[in-house]
């Protein structure tokens, strides 16, 4: 089954649960089957499962508690960008525990987009159509989630020296 | 020290500049301390993220139980005798709660409907009623290529009194589906698509008048279409035929 990994992988980080994954994998392939004729040749394919399993997860008892904070996003693409500081070097050598504790903390609209960019690699284009929003806003929404993560990392890491000092 | 390409150094990471701006950043990192350090730092974090981010794993139980049910999807029912008892005994329930299904139904359907009203009357209100504005169907059609998981056809309105304004994505229970505004003197009629099995409830075909609307709803091709406008009713009926007439 193509992109069987990927799909169970973005979904159990959508749904943090085990069984809520599995269930919209599978309704994903149960969908993506019956909608294959509608399927246009040419677009592309991994972006249109992604989408939806995505819409899926939104129609899903976990999915419609979510709500996007689409207000913070009207202003376009945030095009200044903080340069390397402590954190963001902090982050580059953190290891991957760290980061995946940090990245299950961020809201789910933040997550997703750093799954489809980072671990999916899907372009900007690609996950426009996924997430039915405009470039600019894929543009805008990343470069936030990023920041939103370097700022969990932090703060995981400041946790954790606590700790280490109080223990 | 702050450098001028900092802005940019984002979507230079990501591969997303074009071929003659990356190239020019390329030669730029070379000489900037500032944004090679940068650069470096996003280029690490990116890959610790994808480590990170492949995380799950599906087990093999799970993938052959999706082959399975897939595989199941394509084979023809086959009904046998030990189908009966239970359906009978599932008529006799639901002939008890056909009476409170029914209420429900036409509950849900008055619901769609003024969600579907709710969606015109916003679209006409908003400053920028479409994102794809033409009057062309070949430029609207191929506009929500990959923005929805489904394909449609628009008729040819050039020798009605309809015509095309434009069209825009919607969303119905969180559905995505395609929002085409006709004009036809000075009224506004929309026509909504939505793949049929997302819809929350089952539909019968029908005209209706609702509130200042007239409407008509019909199924095609696993598409649900709605016309909902102010326009009379003989207005929405034509478009609606429009619709229905195969294309060219």
């Amino acid at each position: 089954m193509p992109l069987f990994d990927q799909l169970y992988n973005f979904a159990h980080w959508l749904t943090q649960n085990h069984d809520e994954a599995e269930d919209l994998v599978q309704e994903t392939y149960v969908k993506g089957l019956r909608g294959f004729p509608s399927f246009q040749l040419g677009t592309n394919f991994r972006a249109w499962m992604c989408r939806i399993l995505r819409n899926t997860f939104l129609t899903s008892r976990t999915g419609l508690k979510i709500t996007v904070p689409f207000d913070a996003e009207s202003d376009g693409p945030e095009l200044a960008v903080d340069p390397a500081t402590p954190e963001t070097l902090a982050i580059s050598r953190s290891d991957s525990e760290l980061l995946g504790r940090a990245l299950q903390d961020l809201p789910v609209h933040f997550r997703e987009i750093l799954l489809l960019s980072e671990v999916e690699e899907l372009s900007y284009q690609e996950i426009a159509e996924t997430l039915s929003v405009p470039i600019g806003t894929v543009m805008s929404r990343l470069s936030r989630a990023r920041k939103a993560l370097r700022h969990q990392v932090n703060l995981e890491m400041r946790q954790h020296v606590t700790a280490a000092v109080n223990g | 020290m702050s450098c001028d390409w900092i802005t940019k150094i984002e979507t230079y990471v990501d591969g997303e500049l074009s071929a003659e701006e990356m190239r020019a950043f390329d030669d730029h990192v070379r000489t900037c301390t500032t944004c090679a350090a940068d650069a470096l730092a996003r280029v690490q974090m990116k890959r610790t993220i994808q480590s990170a981010g492949k995380r799950f794993r599906p087990s093999s139980e799970f993938r052959n139980r999706v082959q399975q049910r897939i595989s199941k999807a394509h084979r023809t029912r086959v009904f046998s005798i030990w189908a009966i008892a239970p359906a009978v005994l599932a008529l006799l329930l639901l002939a008890g709660v056909a009476v409170n299904y029914v209420g429900w139904h036409q509950r849900q359907s008055r619901a769609i409907y003024s969600e579907i009203a709710d969606l015109h009357v916003s679209t006409l209100a908003s400053s920028s009623p479409v994102d794809v504005v033409s009057s062309d169907r070949h430029t609207v059609k191929p506009w929500f290529q990959g923005k929805i998981p489904f394909s449609f056809d628009l008729p040819e309105v050039e020798n009605t009194e309809f015509s095309l304004i434009g069209g825009r994505m919607a969303y119905l229970h969180q559905v995505p589906g395609a929002q085409l505004i006709y004009a036809i003197r000075k009224h506004r009629i929309s026509v909504f698509i939505f793949p049929e099995d997302s819809l929350p409830t089952a539909w019968e075909d029908g005209r209706e008048k609702q509130v200042a609307f007239s409407t008509e709803n019909w199924s095609q091709a696993g598409l649900r279409y709605f016309v909902i406008g102010d326009a009379n009713p003989t207005d929405i009926a034509t478009l609606a035929k429009l619709f229905k007439a195969p294309h060219l």
